[in-house]
């Protein structure tokens, strides 16, 4: 057996483990929506923590943070995985146990219930559906692609007589590698069988399951991959020597920057081939390495409202909703930093040593000069330094922490979709008396698949920016926390006053997603700062200045969500 | 104890913004850069934080709200 086709095992075997524990957790399943929905409101903090943890980190906690460091040097740690230590316990701590309080008492299932019945407000409701289902899509999408490109990638060569390979560019299907659409397609397929066969009780012990899976497997690659490289301090001292930017926020100008010296030159050659060529050969354009530039403090500043996003996610929303008490949370707001940090760390250092990692012995980069796609950049590593002696082993395990991150998210995107079209669209506008259980749970399962079918047809089109869209769909979600936040602290806030919040959102958001040319300038600021800086300020200030203009909600509201 | 608690966080939040270590590439353990080592630090700090939290800024209302919420269990006959 070749080593690719372990490495197939491997993930096939892990990916049958899961439906394993679907076909379990389903046994405990009580027939009723609620328990599909919220778990009877019964999950203590352990799978609380771990189900928590799970679903906030993506694809990006892997592959992404890999490839950030890979890109753009240590200083993503402080941007994306210490702010988030920061601000996702805030939230889990300001926000989630007052809505978990709120949802309790008065047996509120989805985000959409709770606003239209703080903003007496069904239109309200009408307004958020879209907003909150179109923002998750590109969310279910990094997980889709990521999924059929990490599986393509780890498998290439592994039946060469099956699958041929195709395509160009970076997108390209490896030649006898699962081909991305089956590779993607089979991981929807996986994550919805558990998800139905256990609702988000099956999704909570998946994601606790997974969630362990991920943080131990990146751990043995962290080890392994130092260990093949000469240990630690060989490798950091090779970055010192060829990339030193990559080690710290600054590009200094007599940086040998060698990484970008080398693509340069590639770049250069292959463009004058490009030019040689007839017209009708040539294909597209080659992209230009990006030269390294550092990061700015308003850049490492404002990336602070991106986790932001996790007080409004639905997902999120709906997992603070199935823990039996507020006391539930406590474990989840004190670890939380703590897992972070235990993943990232070493997917951060894995990235940094990537730029400059050559095998002891050697003389050509474990990753090649030229290579442009940072999310390639972790799987590349594993399947360069394991060609011997792990055998496919370490690539399959590593793929099965990879997908263990991305369906951990997965799953619980699956469940809120199905359940905020259930319960705020389905059983809202037909009563909700008149509609079953059994019904709830069928008309959930239903509008998933769909939308589960659009963002599948969606990824077969190889969105390069994923993660870029990612950032972007984060930034309205953050956008939406002054919403939540007033909704629970501000007794001022108003109907027109979330109005303004929801539309000013959505206008500042899509104003300046134009400006980035649709996501395709990756790297966009404005004013030097991220997007979702004004995002927020804007939404504040429309929720706070419409408010005051606005007649106060009713005292019957008030004594209903607020105490005296 | 509880706005001592909420000072040390926008303490920790200011002191997230650390240029001092912007251009710097030492090393601890002769392998993580210090800007990197110093963000694991404000990781832990934040967790330490929020454990502070929890002990000393834990919400009076939402403690009320859960034995209001356990009474309405009992006069119903179901669990919250």
């Amino acid at each position: 057996m070749s080593p690719a086709q372990t490495s197939v095992w491997i993930i096939l075997g892990y990916l049958a483990l899961l439906v394993g524990l679907g076909i379990v957790t389903s046994r405990k399943f009580k027939g009723t929506a609620s328990d599909y929905f919220l778990a009877s409101r019964g999950i203590g903090w352990f799978l609380l923590v771990m189900s928590l943890f799970g679903t906030t980190m993506t694809a990006f906690a892997l592959v992404g943070s890999t490839g950030e460091s890979f890109k753009a040097g240590i200083g993503v740690y402080g941007m994306m995985a210490s702010w988030s230590g920061i601000v996702h316990s805030a939230c889990f701590f300001l926000v989630g146990i007052k809505l978990w309080s709120l949802g309790a008492k008065h047996g509120y299932v989805t985000q959409i219930q709770f606003f239209r019945d703080r903003f007496e407000s069904d239109k309200l409701g009408v307004l958020l559906f879209p907003v909150l289902v179109g923002l998750v899509i590109p969310y279910l999408l990094i997980g889709v692609v990521a999924a059929g490109g990490t599986i393509n990638s780890v498998t290439a060569g592994a039946f060469p007589d099956l699958f041929a390979g195709g395509g160009v560019g970076p997108a390209a299907d490896k030649v006898g590698g699962i081909p991305y659409w089956l590779g993607s397609g089979g991981i929807c397929i996986v994550v919805l069988v558990y998800v139905f066969l256990g609702g988000v009780r099956g999704a909570a012990w998946a994601n606790a399951f997974q969630t362990l899976v991920f943080i131990l497997l990146g751990l043995i690659t962290f080890v392994v991959i130092a260990d093949k490289l000469g240990g630690m301090k060989n490798a950091t001292a090779m970055v010192l020597e060829n990339n030193p930017h990559a080690a710290r926020r600054t590009v200094r100008p007599d940086d040998p920057m060698t990484r970008y010296v080398e693509a340069k030159k590639q770049y250069d050659n292959t463009l004058v081939k490009w030019h040689k060529a007839p017209k009708d050969k040539r294909g597209p354009v080659p992209r230009a390495p990006e030269k390294p530039h550092g990061i700015t403090y308003l850049h490492f500043l404002t990336y602070m409202f991106i986790p932001l996003s996790v007080g409004m996610f639905p997902h999120l929303f709906q997992h603070w909703l199935t823990a039996k008490s507020a006391s539930s949370f406590k474990p989840a707001v004190i670890l939380h930093p703590l897992l972070i940090m235990i993943v990232w760390v070493p997917c951060v250092l894995l990235g940094m040593w990537a730029t400059s990692a050559i095998i002891p012995g050697k003389t050509d980069p474990v990753i090649p000069w030229g290579q442009g796609n940072p999310n390639l950049v972790l799987g590349q590593m594993v399947a360069q330094l394991t060609k011997t002696g792990g055998a496919g082993i370490l690539p399959g395990l590593l793929t099965a922490g990879v997908l263990a991150a991305i369906m951990s998210s997965l799953d619980s995107q699956f469940l809120c979709i199905g359940s905020i079209f259930a319960n705020d669209v389905v059983a809202h506008y037909l009563g909700h008396d008149k509609v079953s259980d059994r019904q709830k749970v069928l008309c959930g399962r239903i509008f998933v698949i769909l939308i589960v079918a659009v963002t599948y047809v969606i990824s077969l089109q190889r969105p390069g920016s994923v993660f870029t869209l990612a950032v972007w769909c984060f930034s309205g979600f953050a956008g939406l926390f002054p919403l939540v936040f007033a909704a629970i602290y501000w007794k001022r806030t108003t109907k027109a006053g979330a109005y303004a919040c929801v539309l000013a959102m959505a206008g500042t958001w899509t104003w300046l997603f134009s400006q980035a040319d649709w996501g395709a300038k990756r790297e966009f600021l404005f004013l030097g700062m991220m997007p979702v800086a004004t995002i927020v300020a804007a939404s504040t200030l429309a929720l706070v200045v419409v408010s005051l203009m606005t007649p106060a909600p009713s005292e019957a509201t008030l004594a209903k969500f607020f105490r005296r | 104890m509880k706005k001592l608690v909420y000072a040390l966080i926008i303490l920790l939040v200011i002191a997230h913004q650390d240029f001092w270590y912007w251009d710097s590439q030492e090393l601890v353990f002769d392998v993580v850069p210090i800007g990197l080592a110093y963000h694991a630090g404000v990781s832990i700090a934040a967790a330490i934080l929020w454990a502070a939290a929890i002990k000393f800024c834990w919400p009076d209302d939402v403690e009320l709200l859960e034995e209001e919420i356990a009474r309405d269990a009992e006069t119903k006959g179901g669990g919250i």
